[in-house]
């Protein structure tokens, strides 16, 4: 079970990385993209500002 | 070759030569101080596991239907750009220091220097486990981009040649150079790799989940300098609050 659970975090920290909030606001951003698309709407424009958004706050509490 | 074709290449290439920059700095270190036979079997047994993950995750990923591929790959392009970025930004910025090739090749030799002298059927074990790591962590990253991009473009060949080059290129100017590549730009390739894995992710994840862009892969050609230009702006910004005086920021918070 260890080497599972070591497994789990090697992959957890190969792909999240130093800061989970960047992973976790991918996530969020496309989900909000799938709603909006879902409806019919055009649902593009959600994902450049939320790029930049997600880039800003990154950057934010590194250095803070 | 497409645009998109030409951008999946660059981004590989780019990516790679600065990964096997980093992974020859630590082959080179322990081949010169313990045993170059041992660190170029460590470095092939790594290249080794490096094809075998490629070719147990390839045809997995390819299987996958072409949306769920895009919003995985969009996801993980997104997830490593963004890290790329930020790493890039905050040392371009001057709040991260460079990543100092001729250091960490004196960090590694005196390492090696220093560790005990272990032989296992004529191989240095130290040599061959840390050039084996070496190449292995800085390649396993590279893998998953030239499979992500690969996968998704059906372009796999494409990818695997763009790295193969940049392995070439790096493992000769080594070999001429017998010293780290230090003048290698390495920063403002990891910027460019970063804008270029963060706009395609953006694009294929909204893609995966259902939105349509305006113009097709032509949004590519607004997506990425748009990504280019945000990344430039935040350099600038961070690096006029980093100039600032302690005292004027502390003068702006709220009380």
């Amino acid at each position: 079970m260890s080497w599972l659970i070591r497994l789990g975090r090697g992959v957890w920290e190969f792909i999240v990385g130093d800061d989970w909030v960047t992973g976790a606001g991918v996530v969020v951003a496309l989900g909000v993209t799938a709603v909006i698309a879902g409806t019919g709407a055009a649902a593009w424009w959600v994902m450049p500002p939320a790029v930049v958004f997600l880039l800003a706050l990154s950057l934010h509490r590194a250095t803070n | 070759m497409s645009g998109t074709e030409l951008g999946l290449a660059l981004s590989v290439f780019l990516a790679c030569t600065v990964e096997a920059v980093e992974a020859l700095t630590i082959v080179l270190a322990v081949g010169t101080t313990r045993s170059w036979s041992s660190a170029l079997y460590g470095s092939a047994a790594a290249v080794v596991a490096l094809a075998a993950v490629v070719l147990a995750l390839g045809p997995a990923l390819s299987s996958l239907p072409i949306d769920t591929l895009r919003v995985v790959v969009g996801g993980l392009l997104l997830v490593f750009g963004l890290q790329w970025l930020r790493k890039a930004a905050l040392r371009a910025a001057g709040l991260k220091a460079l990543h100092d090739e001729q250091a960490l090749f004196a960090a590694e030799t005196e390492a090696a220097r220093s560790a005990r002298s272990g032989a296992v059927a004529g191989i240095d074990a130290y040599a061959f486990v840390v050039a084996f790591k070496g190449v292995l962590l800085e390649g396993l990253e590279v893998a998953v981009i030239v499979l992500t991009f690969g996968a998704n473009q059906h372009e796999v060949p494409l990818a695997a040649a763009a790295a193969g080059i940049a392995i070439a290129i790096v493992v000769l100017a080594g070999v001429a150079a017998r010293a780290p590549l230090a003048r290698v730009p390495e920063n403002t390739m990891k910027f460019a790799v970063g804008v270029m894995l963060t706009s395609f992710g953006t694009f294929w994840g909204a893609e995966g989940v259902g939105a349509a862009w305006p113009g097709g892969d032509a949004a590519l050609l607004a997506i990425i300098p748009g990504v280019l230009l945000a990344a430039l702006a935040m350099v600038a910004w961070l690096r006029r609050t980093a100039g600032e005086p302690s005292a004027a920021r502390t003068a702006r918070q709220p009380a």
